[in-house]
C-alpha cells in the first residue's frame, strides 16, 4: 500500500497505522502483537486484507503487507504477551503491543511495574528494552468503569515507563514515531472517541518529539492545559472565551512523561492564571500534580489559584446522563477559567 | 552418556562453585555482611548445572528470586556476582539490583527476578525473538513449584505452545512455596501433567540426579532448537536451606529432612565418575580447591570494592529523559 509523500487530511487511526506501516518497512526487527491487531488468525476463508486489523481497525492490512510472522495475532492473555514484548524488547526486537483498553492493565501489571519498566534500573544500565504499548483511554463511548478509564497518571508513576497521549492526527502519527524509535519503554495512549478525528497529517517520515508540550493557541489571559482529548477541549473552551474577550493560551501536553515544564511555566509566567483539564480520576493525578508543580515553581508567577476540571474521584459510570455528568467538557472548561479569571489579584 | 571429559569437568566445577557460593554467602550474610535478604540455591545445584550445559552462550535463561545458580552455570563472573550482592559499585548490576536482580544479559541471563512467575513472560519474548531473528537460540525458563500457580505461568506455557516457541520451561519443585507445601498449593502430584494441557512434551526428573536433568535439557534443547516448540521439564529437588536466610523452616517435616540430608548432588556425582573410572579423587578434590578458591577471590572481591557514588540513585532508569 503506497503511503502519500505530501501531507492530506486523515483521520487518527489511518495516522497510526501510517506511522506503524513506515517504521515496520524501515526496520525488521519490529514486530505487533495483541488480541486480534491482525484478526482471524487460521481462519482459512478470511483474506489478509478483510481481517479485523484491531478492534478499532487502527492496524488493519498490515498483516497483508508483513505477514503473521510480524503481525501476531495473541489469545487473550495479556500477561503473557505484554510480558513477551517487553522480553523481545530486552533481547533485540522492537515491538510494539497493543494492551486493548487501559483498564486490561489490571490484567498484566506486572509486566510494565515490575518488569519493563525496571530492568533497565535494576541491571545497572546494561538492559534496553525499547517495546511501544499502544491503548485505549477514556470515555463518552458508554463503555463504562472497566473499558472507559483514563490511567496515564498511574503509568506516568512509575519510574522507567514514558506516556504519550496526543490530541490530533499529525501528533499521532509523529508521537508514535518517536516512541517505536524510543529506546525505552513507551505507553501510548489513544483515546478511544478520537480515532475518527481528522486533520492534516505530513506525508512520509513525520516525528515528533516526546517529552514536547505544544502552544497550540497563543493567549495572554489565562493558561488552559489539556492532553489527549482535553486539549481539544481546551481548544473549543478558548474560542467560546475569545469571544466573551478572554484571551486563552492552550498548552496541548502531548507527553506525560517525562514532564514539559518549562513550556508550561513559561505560559503561567505570561499569563498568571491556569486552568489544567484532565479526564483522568483527580487523586494523585496528573492534574493536581502539575498544580503542585507550578505551585512549586511559579507560584509568584500566580495571579489566581490553579483551576482544576478532572473527573470525580469515581469509576466511569454508565449511563449517558451519568457519564456525561463525569467527563469534563468544554462547558466546564469555560466556567472555570471565569471562576479563575475573576479571582482578586 | 554421550558426555567428554571437558564436559564432566565443566559440570562438576559448576556444581561445586554453586555450592561454595552459596555457602560463603550464607556465611556473610549471617555475619550482617550483605543487605536485604538472600535466597540459596543449595541442594539443587544439578538443575541449573543439567540444564545449562545443555545450552549454548548465546542462548538465554530467565532465573527467579533463588538466582546465583542460574547466574553462574550461565557463565556469570563471581566476583561481580557476590559485588553485586554486596551492593558495591563493581557488582553486575553497579549495585542496583542485589540478589534478587542480579542479571547479565551479554551471557544471556536475563535475570534473577523478585516476581514468582515473573519470568515466563519474559522467556517467550526471547523465544520469539529467536523466532523473528531466526538465531537459532532457545530460552530456558527457571522457576519454582511455587511459580507454577502464578497464572503467567499458564499463559505463556499456552503462549509460547501456539506460537512454537524454543524455550524450554523448567519447573523446580523443591517441595515448598516458601513454607507452603507443594502437596497443599498443587492439585496433582507432578507439575509436568499440566504439559498435556498445552499439547507439549512434559517430563519428570530427579533434580539432584545432574545426567538425568541434562539429558532431558539436551532433547528439549533439540526439540526447540528445531523449531519443535516447547517443553516443560519438572524436576524434583530439595532445598536444603530455607525459603531465605533465617527462615527457621520449622514446616519441613522430618521426612523432608530426612530425604533431604539424603540428596547430593555433588556426592553422586563424585561416587559415580569414581566408580566409571573417569576421574581420580585427587583430580576432583582440585577441582575442589580451585572452586573454593576463585569463591574466596570473590568474597575479598566484593569486600574491598567500594560503594556506588550516592549520584547514581537516578541513572540508569531511562536511555534518555530529558
Amino acid at each position: 500500500m503506497a503511503v502519500a509523500t505530501a501531507a492530506r487530511t486523515i483521520t487518527i487511526a489511518e495516522a497510526l497505522n501510517e506511522s506503524i506501516r513506515l517504521e515496520m518497512r524501515a526496520d525488521p526487527k519490529i514486530v505487533i502483537m495483541g488480541e486480534d491487531i491482525a484478526g482471524g488468525a487460521q481462519v482459512e476463508h478470511l483474506e489478509d486484507d478483510e481481517a479485523w486489523g484491531g478492534v478499532m481497525g487502527v492496524t488493519k492490512g498490515l498483516v497483508h503487507e508483513f505477514g503473521r510472522e510480524r503481525v501476531l495475532d495473541t489469545p487473550i492473555s495479556e500477561a503473557a504477551f505484554i510480558g513477551a514484548a517487553v522480553g523481545a524488547a530486552a533481547t533485540g526486537l522492537r515491538p510494539i503491543a497493543e494492551l486493548m483498553f487501559c483498564g486490561f492493565l489490571g490484567s498484566c501489571l506486572d509486566s510494565l511495574l515490575n518488569q519493563g519498566s525496571k530492568l533497565r534500573y535494576m541491571f545497572g544500565g546494561k538492559a534496553t528494552v525499547p517495546v511501544t504499548i499502544r491503548t485505549m483511554i477514556g470515555g463518552g463511548f458508554r463503555a463504562a468503569a472497566q473499558h472507559a478509564q483514563t490511567l496515564y497518571p498511574m503509568f506516568a508513576n512509575i519510574p522507567g515507563l514514558k506516556v504519550v497521549a496526543p490530541s490530533n492526527a499529525a501528533d499521532a502519527k509523529g508521537l508514535l514515531t518517536a516512541s517505536i524509535r524510543d529506546d525505552d519503554p513507551v505507553i501510548f495512549c489513544e483515546h478511544i472517541t478520537m480515532y475518527t478525528l481528522k486533520g492534516e497529517v505530513p506525508g512520509g517520515e513525520h516525528v515528533v518529539p516526546i517529552g514536547k508540550a505544544a502552544v497550540a493557541r497563543p493567549g495572554s489571559d489565562v493558561t488552559l492545559l489539556g492532553v489527549s482529548l482535553t486539549a481539544v477541549h481546551a481548544l473549543n473552551a478558548a474560542k467560546t472565551l475569545a469571544e466573551e474577550g478572554i484571551d486563552a493560551e492552550v498548552i496541548d501536553l502531548r507527553t506525560v512523561s517525562p514532564l514539559d515544564e518549562e513550556t508550561i511555566l513559561e505560559s503561567v509566567q505570561k499569563t498568571g492564571r491556569l486552568v489544567i483539564v484532565d479526564e483522568a480520576n483527580p487523586l494523585c493525578g496528573l492534574a493536581s500534580h502539575i498544580a503542585g508543580m507550578v505551585a512549586s515553581r511559579g507560584f509568584h508567577w500566580l495571579r489566581a489559584p490553579v483551576g482544576m476540571v478532572t473527573a470525580p474521584h469515581s469509576p466511569v459510570p454508565f449511563s449517558p446522563v451519568l457519564e456525561d455528568a463525569y467527563l469534563p467538557n468544554p462547558k466546564k472548561v469555560v466556567a472555570a477559567v471565569k471562576e479563575t479569571c475573576s479571582s482578586a489579584s | 552418556m554421550n558426555l567428554s571429559q571437558d564436559q564432566l569437568r565443566s559440570m562438576y566445577r559448576t556444581m561445586v562453585s554453586i555450592r561454595n557460593f552459596e555457602e560463603t554467602v550464607k556465611q556473610a550474610f549471617a555475619k550482617g555482611h550483605i543487605p536485604g535478604f538472600v535466597h540459596l540455591y543449595v541442594g539443587e545445584e544439578a538443575i541449573a548445572t543439567g540444564v545449562c550445559s545443555a545450552l549454548r552462550a548465546s542462548d538465554t535463561i530467565t532465573s527467579t528470586h533463588r538466582g546465583h545458580g542460574h547466574c553462574i552455570a550461565k557463565g556469570c563472573d563471581m566476583n561481580s556476582m557476590m559485588a553485586e550482592i554486596y551492593g558495591k559499585a563493581t557488582g553486575l548490576c553497579k549495585g542496583k539490583g542485589g540478589s534478587m536482580h542480579i542479571a547479565d544479559v551479554g551471557k544471556g541471563m536475563l535475570g534473577a527476578n523478585g516476581i514468582v512467575g515473573g519470568g515466563p513472560p519474559l522467556a517467550c519474548g526471547a523465544g520469539l525473538t529467536s523466532v523473528v531473528t531466526g538465531s537459532g537460540d532457545v530460552c530456558a525458563c527457571f522457576f519454582g513449584d511455587g511459580a507454577c500457580e502464578q497464572g503467567t505461568f499458564h499463559e505463556s506455557a499456552n503462549l509460547a505452545a501456539i506460537w512454537n516457541l524454543p524455550v524450554i520451561f523448567v519447573a523446580e519443585n523443591n517441595g515448598y512455596a516458601q513454607s507452603t507445601p507443594a502437596s497443599y498449593h498443587c492439585a496433582i502430584e507432578n507439575i509436568a501433567e499440566r504439559a498435556a494441557s498445552y499439547g507439549i512434551p512434559g517430563a519428570v526428573v530427579d533434580g539432584s540426579d545432574v545426567f538425568a536433568v541434562h539429558e532431558a535439557a539436551v532433547e528439549a534443547v533439540k526439540r526447540a532448537r528445531a523449531g519443535q516448540g516447547p517443553s516443560l521439564l519438572e524436576c524434583k529437588t530439595y532445598r536444603h536451606h530455607g525459603h531465605f536466610e533465617g527462615d527457621q523452616q520449622t514446616y519441613k517435616d522430618d521426612l523432608y529432612k530426612s530425604v533431604s540430608q539424603g540428596k547430593d548432588s555433588i556426592r553422586d556425582f563424585r561416587a559415580l565418575v569414581t566408580e566409571h573410572g573417569w576421574f581420580t579423587s585427587e583430580e576432583l578434590d582440585a577441582i575442589d580447591r580451585e572452586a573454593r578458591q576463585a569463591v574466596e577471590e570473590a568474597l575479598a572481591y566484593a569486600e574491598s570494592s567500594p560503594l556506588p557514588a550516592v549520584e547514581e540513585v537516578t541513572s540508569d532508569v531511562y536511555v534518555s529523559y530529558p
